[in-house]
């Protein structure tokens, strides 16, 4: 398989690609997905058995787990993929400017010192709304800390389109280096594969330079068809990751839907011969649930997606619980909250 | 070791390796040798014989355990004798306060257990901790609770009595859950053997037992090796042998226990096939091949070993299974993220590789992953084995290891005839999306568990057991228990069966034929019925039937073996009786219940003339024949099978399923009724039959043929071959495609049967030569009768979107 996916890989690179991809955060250069031509007929057969699908899931980290060392450098690997979030009513220029903050400087210096570490912790990314952006820019200056923003109105995106891209047009002009988009759920739920392919590389041409990320909200979606599928038109509408839900549905990041989002995409790999990242978002709070995620990428798709520019974890919370056990790894004793900086 | 900065950029698994110093103590405090467990003590060998077992991932030695020679098994049998009057008169609530002590005793240590499994097995720590051992702790749990139900839930049953049971090497504690929890639940007392390889769990069992208070004696466990178990089956005190392991072996204890009225259950071999059809989720189906295939190291009775892929899809399912083979993990075996242990021994691992040799040198292509494997301790790596023709030895062995074979099919009849293709019939998975696909290739899959989309899932409340040479009987489940208990009248019947001498002389014979007012009666024929046509015999002979008083009555055919042939060919082809809905086989029994009484006064006086002229008992014969009829008519759209309740999610049905081709050979006794008890219920359930009718009476038989044409009973459904039934029962025995064989006669002659069915070891049901009173409601009919014509076959089918 290896062999085929080199060759497919040769091809596409000879086609003419959207545009020169950046230079990823972390340096590595990868091909940005160039996407394709809607093409149904690599979805249309999907099959996803819900049962083999969740006995897997479940599986996932019962054959695998890691301790003392490789617990706290997968831990800290955790850190700097996290897109360190905030995305509430009650945001403010201060709350932003806080978690940058926290952004550039995840964990206390003493354990950052015990641990041994010979390079700058910082997280993957920071995650605003849109007006939040020029605050979250300024804050992270120099740090080399991408700013993403929601956009698309965010989180419903029952927005008309024009207004939507308008909204990313906005975004980017004020400084963020990735969009989280959401996409038109009814065009799942209704099967309007043209549609949503067409929004997605509208809102891709609106991107620009910056990375497009587009949330799928799979609680809506309900079926794990529905997630493949619109998995892998936002893959051919040329998304640079894809991502589970806006935090703000009554599901969030499940292992199974994440496992079908992860053979998305690696069948995309196959097919298109472009490596798209994937970002879980919600319900990520433990130390233990970002090592189930981090497992599942190295298990699915190899260690190419334990990197920054493919794999991202949606969160604001589960920094803190990483420092506890850190501190655990460092001191042999269990530590309280209180003993680690809040953003 | 690796500093953290560094493991930063590998992002390697580091070491994660499961504590075991609990059991390393607990052995150690063993030096000394392990004993037998019986009558409640630990006893070491008379003779002091021994014998090491040994880690097969480090090749440390683990223990010495004792090896149980005559006198041991004589104590044994001995002490579970002695325990099996209290134990069997307990209330079945209280026997399960015992089962339900030693569930929670097990569960409070389910670590330990866990520990020690891998430790003398050589699986992976997370399959003893998250399979093995919750699944024991289950069937104590549900065994308990048919403790509790068993007077209520089987009246008319009673216990077995001493059961003899041999355990493979493969889950060690847990096929002893599977034998000891139903034994003790049914009120049975148990001597158990051990693996020779794997006795530790059995022991630390034993300890369990004692903990639990359980009687001295109900339980005993006996170490040792072949011999051991060959003991166990012989000894005339065992009242019943269940064996779970090879197919040789399986035959080896069906001759050994043959004639001796032990009650018999084998869990065989197989090469159950993993059928992938092209509308799969494959990304699913790959994970599935894993559990199938690489789950205990591939030493698993129903492993997934064949796999059978739709051709279209089959480059693509080989390119997903090589990738994902890629990331299993082979070593420590008491390391939480190893996939892939140690192989049992070496004995096995020399023939894992030698099968993968010779399929090699077969033609097969070969591929293994690029993963390490430890270099000390006996592993083997993951195997896929492609281009592989269903002839090559590798595609009908059971090679009991992590080896695959896989093969294309274009059809889903292909799919099905490939699948079938072996003489196994124990397990099989199927994938696909389309309920239609995989329900109709569930329902035509000569196996014992089928698992839609799914495999290896094992619960307490679903039964468990082969097709063919897989073996019989079930573990687990309702089904599980009747391997268990025997029917309240059966020791009763111990009058021995009335025996005919028949005279199979061929010559013509010294009586001449009554006259009935001055004209010769004109002469008859009764001929073979096979395949709905009346058959002269192969052979051209003829015997004289005669009657009680010693008058000639006329002659019957001397059906020879091809006879026999050609009976079972004949119902071989009528597979459509098996396939058409139970109401409609009940329309025909109805008709032929109907034009049996239609013709009462002709069976009236032939079953008089030929037994002892008594016309008032015979027609009361005929008249209970016609009544058995309408039983099993009312039964065939009725007797049906059962939703088991095993995880959520899941529908697992439990159909009971015809054998297909029976045979059936009938006692001396009550001809016609014997005959029709027998015949009824295995064509109620579908089955198509041989039958031989009893010699003296053969022309009861072939005048009920002429009732049979008249009542739309399908050609091939009935055959009747009349003749010497000990000399026909022989090549019956022998024949390997008869599925089931019911023997009324002679003790010697069940024997002999028992004996030569190790063929294609069909299932027998055999009198012992002892008398049924076949117009006893309670004897002569009933649900055992339905239950022995069928066999259950599990279909798991999770659900959900």
């Amino acid at each position: 398989m290896a062999e085929q996916v080199v060759k497919i890989r040769a091809a596409s690179t000879a086609e003419p690609v959207a545009e020169p991809a950046p230079a990823s955060a972390h340096g590595a250069e990868l091909a940005r997905n160039a996407g394709t031509p809607l093409k149904p007929e690599w979805f249309d057969n999907a099959r996803v058995n819900l049962s083999a699908v969740d006995r897997r899931a479940a599986t996932l980290m019962t054959r695998r787990t890691v301790k003392k060392e490789w617990q706290a450098a997968w831990l800290l690997k955790a850190i700097t993929l996290i897109d360190l979030t905030t995305l509430a009513g009650d945001d403010t220029e201060e709350r932003v400017a806080r978690l940058c903050a926290k952004a550039r400087h995840p964990l206390r210096d003493d354990l950052v010192e015990a641990l041994g570490l010979d390079f700058e912790l910082k997280v993957g990314a920071v995650c605003v709304y849109p007006t939040m952006v020029p605050t979250a820019v300024r804050s992270l200056k120099g740090s080399g800390i991408p700013v993403a923003s929601v956009a698309t109105g965010f989180p419903t995106g029952l927005m008309p389109l024009r207004l939507r891209l308008e909204e990313i047009r906005y975004a980017v002009e004020e400084g963020a280096d990735e969009i989280d988009i959401v996409i038109t759920r009814a065009h799942v739920l209704e099967q309007n594969w043209q549609a949503l392919y067409d929004e997605i590389a509208q809102m891709r041409e609106a991107c620009g330079k910056a990375h497009l990320k587009a949330i799928l909200a799979t609680g809506d979606l309900k079926t794990l068809r529905n997630v493949y599928k619109a998995s892998m038109v936002a893959m051919q509408a040329g998304a640079d990751f894809i991502k589970t839900s806006t935090g703000k549905e009554d599901v969030n990041a499940t292992l199974p839907v994440g496992l079908v989002m992860v053979r998305a995409i690696r069948d995309y790999r196959e097919l298109a011969g472009f490596d798209v990242g994937f970002k879980p978002a919600g319900g990520i709070r433990t130390a233990k649930d970002a090592l189930a995620w981090l497992t599942l990428m190295k298990e699915e798709l190899g260690n190419e997606w334990l990197q920054p520019d493919l794999f991202r974890l949606g969160a604001s919370g589960v920094l803190g619980d990483i420092s506890r056990q850190l501190e655990h790894f460092v001191t042999g004793r269990y530590s309280s909250a209180d003993r680690h900086a809040v953003a | 070791m690796p500093q953290v900065k560094e493991i930063f950029r590998t992002m390697d698994y580091g070491p994660a390796p499961e504590a075991n110093q609990d059991v390393i103590a607990w052995l150690a405090a063993k030096k000394d040798g392990f004993g037998h467990f019986i009558g409640g003590e630990f006893v070491p060998s008379k003779d002091g014989a021994a014998f090491d077992v040994f880690n097969p991932a480090t090749g440390a030695k683990l223990a010495q355990v004792a090896q149980g020679g005559k006198a041991e098994i004589d104590a044994a049998v001995e002490s579970a004798r002695k325990a099996f009057g209290p134990w069997s008169a307990l209330p079945g609530d209280t026997r399960a306060r015992y089962l339900y002590a030693l569930a929670r005793l097990l569960q409070k240590r389910e670590r330990f257990f866990s520990v020690l499994e891998t430790m003398d097995n050589g699986k992976p720590i997370r399959e003893s901790r998250d399979i093995d051992i919750p699944l024991v702790v289950r069937h104590y749990y549900h065994h308990a609770g048919w403790a509790e139900l068993i007077e209520s839930e089987f009246p008319n049953h009673k216990p077995v009595g001493v059961c003899g049971q041999i355990i493979p090497w493969n889950f060690p504690l847990l096929m002893l859950a599977w034998k000891v929890a139903p034994a003790l639940a049914a009120g049975n007392t148990v001597v158990l053997k051990p693996a020779e390889f794997t006795p530790l769990t059995a022991l630390a069992f034993a300890e369990l037992c004692r903990e639990a208070g359980l009687p001295a004696g109900v339980v005993n466990i006996v170490t040792g090796d072949g011999r051991t178990g060959a003991l166990i089956t012989e000894h005339p005190g065992i009242d019943k042998v269940a064996f779970t392991g090879s197919t040789e072996v399986g035959r080896i204890i069906r001759k050994a226990t043959a004639g001796s009225g032990k009650k018999l259950s084998l869990e065989l071999g197989g090469k159950s096939p993993f059928i992938v059809f092209d509308d799969a989720d494959l990304d699913s189906a790959v994970e599935g091949i894993v559990d199938a295939i690489w789950f205990n190291q591939g030493q698993v009775c129903c492993a997934g070993s064949r796999l059978l892929v739709h051709e279209a899809v089959a480059e693509r399912m080989h390119a997903k299974l090589k990738a994902r083979l890629e990331t299993l993990r082979v070593g420590d075996p008491l390391d939480k993220a190893t996939d892939m242990g140690a192989i049992v021994d070496a004995v096995q691992l020399d023939r894992i590789r030698s099968l993968v040799e010779q399929g090699r040198t077969e033609g097969a292509a070969c591929w293994q992953p690029s993963i390490a494997v430890p270099e000390k301790g006996l592993f083997f790596p993951p195997t896929l084995m492609t281009n592989v023709a269903p002839a090559a030895t590798i595609a009908q062995e059971e090679i009991f290891g992590p080896v695959l074979v896989s093969m294309t099919f274009r059809t889903p009849d292909e799919a099905v005839q490939l699948a079938n293709n072996s003489r196994y019939g124990l397990a099989a998975s199927i994938w696909s999306e389309s309920i239609n696909v995989a329900l109709d290739c569930a329902a035509r899959l000569k196996a014992g568990v089928v698992w839609v989309n799914s495999t290896n899932l094992f619960d307490a409340a679903a039964g468990f057991g082969g097709y063919r040479e897989s073996g019989f009987g079930r573990e687990g489940g309702r089904e599980g228990l009747y391997e268990y208990l025997a029917p309240a009248w059966e020791k009763k019947a111990e009058e021995p069966a009335p025996a005919r001498k028949v005279d199979f002389s061929v010559t013509p014979a010294a009586e001449t034929p009554a006259v009935v007012s001055g004209v010769p009666r004109f002469d008859r024929t009764a001929k073979l019925y096979i395949g709905g046509k009346q058959t002269r015999p192969d052979g051209g002979y003829s015997y004289t039937l005669y009657a009680a008083n010693g008058a000639a009555v006329g002659q019957a055919g001397l059906g020879n073996r091809k006879d026999i042939r050609n009976a079972v060919e004949a119902a071989g082809k009528a597979t459509s009786w098996s396939g058409v809905a139970g109401h409609n086989r009940a329309q025909v029994l109805y008709y032929v219940a109907e034009n049996l009484e239609a013709r009462t006064d002709e069976f009236t006086h032939r079953i008089a003339s030929l037994v002892d002229g008594n016309e008032d008992a015979a027609r009361e014969e005929v008249a209970a024949s016609v009544r058995r009829l309408a039983f099993y008519a009312a039964h065939a759209d009725k007797y049906d099978g059962q939703v088991h309740s095993t995880r959520s999610r899941h529908v697992t049905l439990a159909m009971n399923e015809p054998w297909g081709t029976m045979a059936i050979c009938c006692p001396d006794e009550a001809p016609l009724l014997a005959f029709v008890s027998l015949v009824a219920p295995a064509i109620a359930m579908g089955n198509r039959v041989v039958v031989v009718p009893s010699p003296a009476h053969a022309l009861v038989a072939t005048d009920f043929y002429q009732v049979l044409d008249t009542s739309d009973v399908p050609g091939g459904v009935v055959n009747i071959v009349t003749g010497d039934r000990e000399s026909l029962a022989k090549t019956i025995a022998d024949h390997d495609d008869i599925s089931a064989f019911w023997y009324f006669g002679t003790a010697e002659g069940s024997k002999e049967v028992e004996q030569r069915s190790t063929g294609n070891l069909k299932a027998t049901w055999v009198n012992y030569g002892r008398a049924v009173r076949w117009a006893d409601a309670q004897q002569g009919q009933g649900r055992e009768f339905l239950r022995r014509a069928t066999q259950v076959k599990n279909i798991w089918v999770p659900y959900g979107e």
